[in-house]
C-alpha cells in the first residue's frame, strides 16, 4: 500500500482492511495519533487526507492508496499552533491535542469564533471546557493572518 | 520576577502538542504481548464452569490460583479480589486474564463461562448491606423543626457520572531483575503510584521488588485514583507467569463498562425556617449507590455528608448518610467526591426555600450565607478565609442578576444561581495519617522535585515548580521535575482531593526553605561544585489547630475551603425542551492562584464536566452495566453544547497554604448542576434530578 505521509512516500504492507490509526501509529511509529474511541466521536486520531480532518479510526488503510496523508509528526515540532496549545493551556492532558491542532490546521484564514466551534465539534477534550483551545487556535489564526498580509504588501 | 502568581511557561514542555509525550499505550518493550481481561457477564452468582473454546498454545492464562498473596485490591477495606474465585457481585467483573503476542488472536480467544444465577439487587433504596454510616449531629434539629414557621421537603437524585477521560485505561508490567530478586516494573496512565503499591504488595506478598512508574497520562478526574490498581495488577500477574512484558489497554466500551463513575445519590432535605427567610433546622439524609465492593465508598459518603447543608451556617443540623451494596460495577472517585451530589441537593433545596417564602432566592442565600466565625455542620468555626457572601455579591453584580432575570420574564430564557464550597485536602485527622513526604535534590544546574505527585493536565509539575522557584530564590527555570516513579520519588500522598498545590507545595515550600539555608547564599550550581549533591526531604504538618473526632464526625473537617458562586443563563427550547446553555459566569475564590492560566483551565474545564452533569450525561443500567457504554450515546459536551464561560478568580489567601494557595481542582464541578437546574425552575419546570435531559424536563410539573 502507498501512499504520502508526512510529504514522504511510504509503502507499508498492511491488510487493506487495517485502520488507518493502527498502520499509522504500529507499522509507521507515528504514536502522535491517539486513540480515544475507536469510533470516530472524539476525534483523538484526527489526521489530514489530502488536506480533509478525517477521524483514522474509521479509516482502511486501503482508503488512502495514494493520497496525501499528514499526522501531527508532520508538523514538526516548532509549529506557532503547537507553542499556542501549551502556552495558552489549550492542552491539559494532552490526549485530544494532536487530533485537536489536525483538526484546527484545516480551518480558512480569519475564521469567526464560531467558524472554530464548529471545524473542532468532532474533536472531544474534557480538561479545558475548549475556552483555552478557542484562545490557542484564534490567536494563531490572528497571527498567520497578520503573517499573510504582511508579505502581499511587500 | 517572581514566578508564582504569573503564567510562565510549562514544565510539560511542546511534547503534548507534537505528539511526541508518551502515554502508555504509545510505549512497547522488547518481546512484549498484549493482555486480555475476561468478565463475567452476569451481575450475580456463582462460576460453575470455565472452557477455552480456542487453541490455548502460545497464550498466558491467569485465573485466580496463580495469586501468590492476597487476591484483594488493599484499599479502604479488602474485599474487592482481583479475579473472581466464585462468587461474582457484578456486571464486567474481571475472572480470568490471557496473553498473547498476537492481538487479533487474543481478540478472538473464545471462553465459556456457564453460571449459577442469583437474583442480583440493583435499587440502594432496597439494600441493607450498608458499607459505611454516619451522622453529623449539632444543636436540636428535632425541636427546631417542631417550632420552624415553616418546613420544606424535597427529594433529589443524581445519576452516575461516566469520567471520560480521553485517554482509556492502560498498563504495561515489565518483569525486571532487581539485585537478583525477579521484580516487576508497571508503567501506567495513573493518578496515585504509591496507591498501585500498596495493592500489589497485597497481591503478591513482600516479595518481588515492584516500582511503578507514572507514564504521560490523558486525564483522570479520579478515573484513575483506585482503578488502575486493579490493572497493574493483572497486568504484573500475566507479566510475572509470562516471563514478558504484558501491556493491558482498554478500549472505550471496556473501560465504560468495567471501571467506576460517580455514585448515584438519592438526597432528602427537611429545612426549617423563619418567615424572614432564617435557616434554622437542617434535616438532611443521603443515600449513595457504592456498587458490588466497598472500594472509595465511606469517603465519598464522607466528603458528601460534610458538604451536605451547603455554605449556610444554622445552628441545629442532622445529616445522616449511608452508602449501601448493590449488584453493580462499584463507584468511586470522581472530581468533587460526594460533594457535587449533595451540594446539587441543598442548593435546589435553598431555591425552593425560596419560592415557598416568596423571599428572592439570593436574599435567602445572603442572609444564611456561612461567614467567618460562623460554624459548620460539623462544629468547625470557620476563619477569615470564608468567602461565601464574597463570591456571591461578585456574582450577582457582575451578571446584573436580578435585573436580567427579571427581564427574561416570558421568554424562555433564565437565569439560575448556584453558592458553593469545598474543603480542600484529605478530610479530618485524613492529612496527619497520610504522613505525606517531598523532596527536593540538589542537581549540577539547580534543583530536582520528587514525589509521587502526578501530573494529569492540570499542571503539577508547574506549579510545585513554581513555589520551588520562588520558595528557595532560583530561576523557575532552574528547577525541574522528576518523572514519578516509586523508586525514586518520595511518597507525597495520592493526587486527589484537591490538595496536589495546596498540601504537597506546602511540603515543597518548606522543603526549599531548609534548602535554601544550607545553602547559605550560594546557587544550586556553586554549592553542587563546591560540596557535592544533597537532598531535603519533608513529611507534611497540617496546621496544629484542627482537631477533629472521627467517632462523633464533630471537628474541624478541611483546613480550609474554596469558594464559588455560579450564575448560568439558559434558553430551552418550548418544543423539544431541549436546554441551551448561553452563558455560565463561575465566580470562585481558592486562596491565590500559583498560575492563573492554568488555575482559569481547571474552572472552565471542571465546569463543563459540571454541565454535562447537570444535562447531558446519563448512564443507562441494563440488568447491572451500562447499556450506553460508548461515546456515540454517552455524550459529553462538545463546542457545540458549551456556552460563553466567564471566568472570575477572587483572592483570599490560606495562611497555611504555599503562597496562600487553596485547593481549587474539584470546587467547580460543584456549581453548574444546580445553577442550571435552578434557571429551569424560574422557566416553571419543577426540576429535581439530574442529568436534566428533555425527557426529564418534559415530564416535570410546573414549579407555580
Amino acid at each position: 500500500m502507498k501512499f504520502v505521509l508526512n510529504g514522504a512516500s511510504t509503502d507499508v504492507m498492511a491488510h487493506p482492511m487495517s485502520r488507518l490509526l493502527d498502520v499509522l501509529r504500529e507499522e509507521c511509529g507515528l504514536t502522535g495519533t491517539k486513540e480515544g474511541c475507536g469510533e470516530g466521536e472524539c476525534g483523538a486520531c484526527t489526521v489530514l487526507v489530502n488536506g480533509e480532518p478525517v477521524c483514522s479510526c474509521l479509516i482502511p488503510v486501503a482508503q488512502v492508496e495514494s493520497a496525501d496523508v499528514v499526522t501531527i509528526e508532520g508538523l514538526g515540532d516548532d509549529h506557532p499552533l503547537q507553542h499556542l496549545f501549551m502556552n495558552e493551556i489549550g492542552a491539559q492532558c494532552g490526549i485530544c491535542t494532536p487530533g485537536m491542532i489536525m483538526a484546527a490546521i484545516a480551518l480558512g484564514p480569519s475564521p469567526t469564533l464560531d467558524d472554530v466551534k464548529i471545524a473542532l465539534a468532532g474533536n472531544l477534550c474534557r480538561c479545558t471546557g475548549y475556552s483555552a483551545i478557542y484562545r490557542a487556535v484564534l490567536k494563531w489564526r490572528e497571527m498567520s493572518d497578520v503573517n499573510v498580509s504582511a508579505s502581499a504588501t511587500r | 520576577m517572581p514566578a508564582v502568581g504569573t503564567s510562565v511557561a510549562r514544565k510539560d514542555g511542546i511534547g503534548k502538542a507534537t505528539g511526541s509525550a508518551l502515554y502508555a499505550d504509545d510505549i512497547t518493550f522488547p518481546g512484549m504481548i498484549h493482555g486480555r481481561t475476561i468478565r463475567s457477564t452476569i451481575p450475580r452468582g456463582r462460576v460453575k464452569s470455565i472452557r477455552f473454546d480456542f487453541d490455548t498454545d502460545g497464550f498466558t492464562i491467569v485465573d485466580w490460583h496463580d495469586i501468590v498473596g492476597r487476591n484483594s485490591v488493599d484499599l479502604i477495606e479488602k474485599d474487592q479480589p482481583f479475579l473472581v474465585e466464585s462468587e461474582v457481585r457484578h456486571m464486567a467483573e474481571p475472572i480470568l486474564l490471557l496473553a498473547h503476542e498476537d492481538r487479533e488472536r487474543l481478540n478472538a480467544a473464545h471462553v465459556e463461562i456457564e453460571y449459577e444465577e442469583e437474583t442480583p439487587l440493583f435499587d440502594p433504596e432496597q439494600s441493607t448491606v450498608v458499607f459505611k454510616k454516619i451522622d453529623i449531629m449539632k444543636g436540636n434539629p428535632a425541636g427546631a423543626l417542631a417550632s420552624a414557621d415553616l418546613v420544606v421537603e424535597g427529594t433529589y437524585r443524581t445519576g452516575h457520572q461516566e469520567h471520560v477521560y480521553i485517554e482509556p485505561n492502560g498498563v504495561i508490567a515489565v518483569p525486571e531483575d532487581v539485585d537478583g530478586k525477579k521484580g516487576v516494573a508497571i508503567f501506567g496512565s495513573v493518578q496515585c503510584p504509591f496507591y498501585v503499591i500498596k495493592a500489589l504488595r497485597c497481591l503478591f506478598g513482600a516479595h518481588p521488588p515492584i516500582r511503578v512508574i507514572q507514564t504521560e497520562t490523558g486525564g483522570g478526574f479520579g478515573g484513575k485514583e483506585e482503578y488502575p490498581s486493579m490493572i497493574a495488577g493483572h497486568a504484573a500477574m500475566l507479566a510475572l507467569k509470562s516471563g514478558r512484558p504484558v501491556k493491558i489497554i482498554y478500549d472505550r466500551a471496556e473501560d465504560m463498562i468495567a471501571t467506576t463513575k460517580r455514585h448515584p445519590a438519592i438526597v432528602r432535605h427537611r429545612t426549617g425556617v423563619t418567615r424572614d427567610g432564617h435557616i434554622v433546622a437542617m434535616d438532611i439524609d443521603v443515600l449513595m449507590d457504592g456498587g458490588a465492593y466497598v472500594t472509595l465508598s465511606p469517603v465519598v459518603l464522607s466528603r458528601g455528608c460534610i458538604h451536605a447543608a451547603g455554605p449556610y451556617r444554622c445552628d441545629n443540623v442532622n445529616i445522616r448518610g449511608r452508602t449501601v451494596f448493590t449488584n453493580t460495577p462499584p463507584n468511586g472517585a470522581f472530581r468533587g467526591f460526594g460533594a457535587p451530589q449533595t451540594e446539587f441537593a441543598v442548593e435546589v433545596q435553598m431555591e425552593r426555600i425560596a419560592e415557598a417564602l416568596g423571599i428572592d432566592s439570593v436574599e435567602v442565600r445572603r442572609i444564611n450565607a456561612l461567614r467567618p466565625g460562623d460554624t459548620t455542620a460539623t462544629g468547625q468555626k470557620l476563619r477569615e478565609d470564608t468567602s461565601a457572601l464574597m463570591v456571591l455579591d461578585e456574582a450577582v453584580r457582575r451578571t446584573d442578576f436580578l435585573r436580567k432575570r427579571e427581564g427574561y420574564r416570558g421568554t424562555n430564557r433564565a437565569l439560575g444561581l448556584s453558592l458553593f464550597y469545598h474543603g480542600a485536602g484529605f478530610t479530618g485527622s485524613g492529612e496527619l495519617s497520610l504522613k505525606s513526604k517531598a523532596r527536593l535534590d540538589l542537581t549540577p544546574t539547580g534543583v530536582r522535585i520528587a514525589t509521587g505527585s502526578t501530573e494529569i493536565g492540570q499542571g503539577t509539575r508547574t506549579t510545585h515548580a513554581q513555589i520551588v522557584s520562588d520558595s528557595l530564590g532560583i530561576p523557575y527555570e532552574d528547577v525541574e521535575v522528576a518523572q514519578p516513579d516509586t523508586a525514586r520519588v518520595a511518597d507525597s500522598g495520592p493526587t486527589v482531593a484537591s490538595r496536589t498545590c495546596m498540601v504537597v507545595g506546602k511540603i515543597l515550600e518548606e522543603c526549599a526553605h531548609e534548602m535554601k539555608e544550607r545553602l547559605n547564599g550560594l546557587s544550586p550550581a556553586e554549592y553542587h561544585t563546591r560540596h557535592g549533591a544533597f537532598s531535603v526531604e519533608r513529611m507534611y504538618a497540617p496546621p496544629d489547630w484542627i482537631k477533629w473526632d472521627d467517632a462523633t464526625y464533630r471537628g474541624d473537617a478541611y483546613a480550609t475551603y474554596g469558594w464559588g458562586c455560579d450564575v448560568a443563563e439558559i434558553e430551552v427550547d418550548p418544543d423539544t425542551f431541549e436546554v441551551r446553555p448561553l452563558k455560565l459566569t463561575a465566580v470562585q475564590e481558592f486562596g491565590r492562584p500559583i498560575h492563573p492560566a492554568l488555575a482559569q483551565g481547571q474552572i472552565e474545564g471542571g465546569t463543563a464536566q459540571g454541565l454535562g452533569y447537570a444535562l447531558l450525561e446519563r448512564v443507562v443500567m441494563r440488568n447491572g452495566a451500562m447499556a450506553n457504554a460508548q461515546l456515540t450515546n454517552y455524550t459529553i459536551p462538545t463546542t457545540l453544547d458549551m456556552p460563553e464561560l466567564d471566568v472570575v478568580m477572587l483572592e483570599n489567601p490560606y495562611p497555611g497554604g504555599p503562597f496562600g494557595a487553596k485547593g481549587l481542582g474539584e470546587l467547580p464541578m460543584d456549581g453548574p448542576a444546580p445553577a442550571v437546574v435552578n434557571a429551569l425552575r424560574w422557566l416553571g419546570f419543577d426540576v429535581r434530578e439530574i442529568p436534566a435531559t428533555p425527557e426529564l424536563i418534559a415530564g416535570c410539573t410546573a414549579t407555580a
